[in-house]
């Protein structure tokens, strides 16, 4: 057991030596995290503004004009181009200059003087012409997002054009919005920022770990001393652990001081959860470095497993949207509980108990990991 | 274990290796005792290196039994680990680390205590003069320093066995006799050492071979026993036209090889012909020859003899 330990610490020291002197991982250790962070934290962002649009105005009166402005104000489009036909707005539209056009017909006046948005009187709703559009929108539909943004325009209340205040109508349901009152996306980016670097960093380091010591030929008098797998194993994982968590320190801290995410008050949780996840990702990496052959098949592994743990984890798209099975295979990466697990600490202030599933699961994943990459780790030439 | 069996350090039984088809080593018995070097001599791919291999457990033998310091291999190949020690033929030791931290991380993985290591390594780069090195990089160091670096870290635990994969092949002929001498220090203290080889100078050191071909033993002992027994006489020519005597010699019978050394022809004339001297003089292609002497012979002779087109 003691020369268990210090068989350990031996690999553990020699790590971090060859760690110290490798320059270039050791500034990705910092840099990944730090221009990630700004680069995502302003750039992602799900609350979709200034969508460029083209105006084909028929109609060419003082009332819309008007209503263009006032479209203007929601500050969801903005218009780029003004056009005389709808054949040049589609134009427009399929070579890309705008993503929406909007159509204002030449009897505009009329269906605006009997539109019940502008709240003129209230005309029975059986009436065929009331119950026409003052207007059209032709929409770029393929981004789901961009035509989502349009199509809540569709029944925007235009009573200011008869210079009335917007009736405020009784909402048939109340929303109260939690942990994120203002909807800034940075809140839900920054948290899990974390696990999609920590996905990358942890394990492209340790996926070339064991490969490494094959490719520089270190490996035939490493496997001739005495140290078991495991101990080579843990030995080597340990600095990881430590740059695991400063990766951490740093994505949480400067994501508090530039988007003011909060850290909540789980530090303790969150301390468990990050040290979970990052042992399994470890583990993970170690398992594909003993399947690696060399050190360029580790990286292309590493992207195997990076790309679903952006995509798939609900990091980037909500996971209850995702289809069954989708799901499922999401489970398999840590990535996903983890994005479970640090946005419920952070942001809801979740506790450890409340997320004892994904925390079990990250335990069993992480031994599972460390067993499977001891055993298939020989100490054979053959 | 009898008295006796404790002087033999490795004894292999009918060991066969196979590489898909390939039979790297072919069917061979070892028996190395204590207290010598043992050396494997052979050209490149004859199989010492496999076979070394699967003396210290690398390599699982596709047939045959390995005893190595009574434990049985691969069974027990973990504990025979801290008994042996193991020089690769490439160099291994980390090159991104200093003498000093090489030897402290082997020292450390063999379960050295802090106090016993610290005096351990100080005595090794002594010995080994790296103590001027101590905070180098491996990989910036020369052959030769490397090569020391190298058998300080297999001897660091003191092993009773040392293996010794074509330990010399990167290093200048100086840095290779005293590497010898130092071997001969290790032998003195106690240690067993098992050597492979291509270079007949070093195989001549060894207090006993095995010349290898093809996977297999072709001979083995004493190199002087060896030459002794080799079953055929040498004779050297001088004169001109050594390339037209050797074409001429090569295929005549009784003549086993013909090789030139600079104004010299080395004739292997084989122990049937009883006055050597005198067959080769009574043929007219040595009309010309200034002197035709019976030598001594040398272990290239041996190797000559026993391998290849010479082998009987």
């Amino acid at each position: 057991m003691m020369r268990s330990l210090t068989r350990i610490s031996a690999v553990f020291f020699k790590e971090l030596a060859q760690l110290r002197r490798d320059r270039m991982t050791f500034g990705m250790v910092i840099m990944i995290p730090l221009i990630q962070l700004i680069l995502f934290g302003y750039a992602i962002n799900t609350n979709v503004r200034d969508i460029p649009v083209a105006v084909v105005d028929q109609s060419q009166t003082a009332l819309s004009r008007i209503l263009i402005q006032i479209v203007e104000a929601t500050t969801v489009v903005k218009v780029t181009e003004r056009l005389t036909s709808v054949q040049e707005a589609e134009e427009a539209i399929r070579s890309a200059r705008v993503r929406a056009a909007f159509i204002l017909p030449d009897d505009l006046s009329q269906r605006i003087v009997r539109s019940p948005s502008v709240g003129l009187e209230t005309p029975p709703s059986t009436d065929q012409e009331t119950s026409r559009p003052v207007a059209q929108w032709i929409v770029d539909g393929s981004d789901t997002m961009i035509a989502g943004a349009i199509k809540s325009l569709r029944s925007m209340p235009l009573s200011e054009l008869n210079r009335q205040p917007p009736n405020r109508s009784t909402a048939t349901f109340e929303v109260a919005l939690f942990f994120n009152p203002e909807q800034r996306t940075a809140i839900n980016i920054v948290p899990g920022l974390v696990g999609i670097i920590l996905t990358m960093t942890m394990i492209m380091f340790t996926s070339a770990a064991i490969v490494r010591e094959r490719e520089r030929g270190n490996m035939e008098m490493l496997i001739n001393t005495p140290v078991r797998p495991m101990e080579l194993m843990i030995g080597k994982i340990i600095p990881y652990i430590f740059i695991g968590l400063l990766q951490t320190v740093i994505i949480l801290g400067l994501g508090h001081l530039l988007f003011n995410v909060p850290f909540g008050d789980r530090t303790l949780d969150l301390f468990i959860g990050t040290l979970l996840f990052i042992g399994a990702s470890l583990s993970l990496g170690l398992v594909m470095s003993t399947i690696a052959k060399s050190q360029l098949q580790a990286t292309q592994m590493t992207v195997f497993v990076l790309l679903p743990s952006i995509l798939l984890s609900g990091f980037m798209f909500p996971y209850e949207g995702m289809p069954l099975i989708a799901q499922y295979i999401a489970e398999i990466f840590p990535a996903t509980h983890f994005m479970r697990m640090i946005r419920g600490f952070v942001l809801r202030d979740a506790t450890i108990l409340d997320l004892h599933r994904d925390v079990l699961w990250m335990c069993g994943f992480f031994v599972l990991g460390m067993f499977v990459a001891a055993l298939r780790f020989k100490k054979k030439l053959d | 274990m009898s008295g006796d069996a404790a002087d033999i350090v490795v004894r292999a039984q009918g060991l066969v290796k196979k590489f898909k088809d390939f039979r790297a080593v072919d069917g061979l018995d070892l028996t190395i005792e204590r207290g010598m070097i043992y050396g494997f001599l052979g050209p490149n791919g004859c199989g010492k290196t496999t076979a070394m291999r699967m003396l210290t457990g690398l390599l699982t033998p596709t047939e045959g039994t390995v005893e190595v310091l009574g434990l049985s291999v691969p069974k027990d190949a973990e504990t025979l680990k801290y008994k042996i020690g193991y020089m690769t033929q490439a160099f291994s030791l980390y090159g991104d680390l200093t003498v000093l931290e090489n030897l402290d991380f082997m020292a450390t993985i063999y379960g050295m205590p802090a106090k016993q290591r610290k005096k351990r390594i100080g005595e090794v780069m002594e010995r080994y003069s790296l103590t001027d090195l101590k905070n180098r990089f491996a990989g910036k160091m020369s052959g030769g320093q490397r090569q020391r670096l190298a058998l300080a870290t297999a001897v660091l635990h003191e092993p009773q066995l040392l293996f010794l994969d074509e330990p010399t092949s990167a290093v200048d002929p100086e840095s290779r006799r005293h590497f010898w001498e130092q071997l001969f220090d290790l032998v003195e203290g106690g240690t067993s050492i098992v050597v492979t080889t291509h270079f007949m100078d070093e195989a001549e050191r060894c207090h006993k071979i095995a010349i290898m071909e093809a996977g297999q033993k072709r001979a083995d002992g004493a190199p002087k026993d060896l030459m002794a027994a080799m079953g055929a006489n040498v004779v050297e020519i001088e004169g001109p036209n050594l390339r037209d005597i050797r074409r001429h010699l090569l295929g005549t019978d009784g003549i086993m090889a013909a090789a030139q050394l600079g104004a010299r022809l080395r004739v292997l004339v084989k122990d049937e012909v009883p006055d050597p001297e005198g067959f080769l003089k009574a043929k007219p292609e040595t009309d010309g020859a200034t002197l035709i002497e019976k030598v001594r012979p040398n272990l290239e002779d041996v190797f000559v003899t026993a391998t290849g087109e010479g082998r009987q």
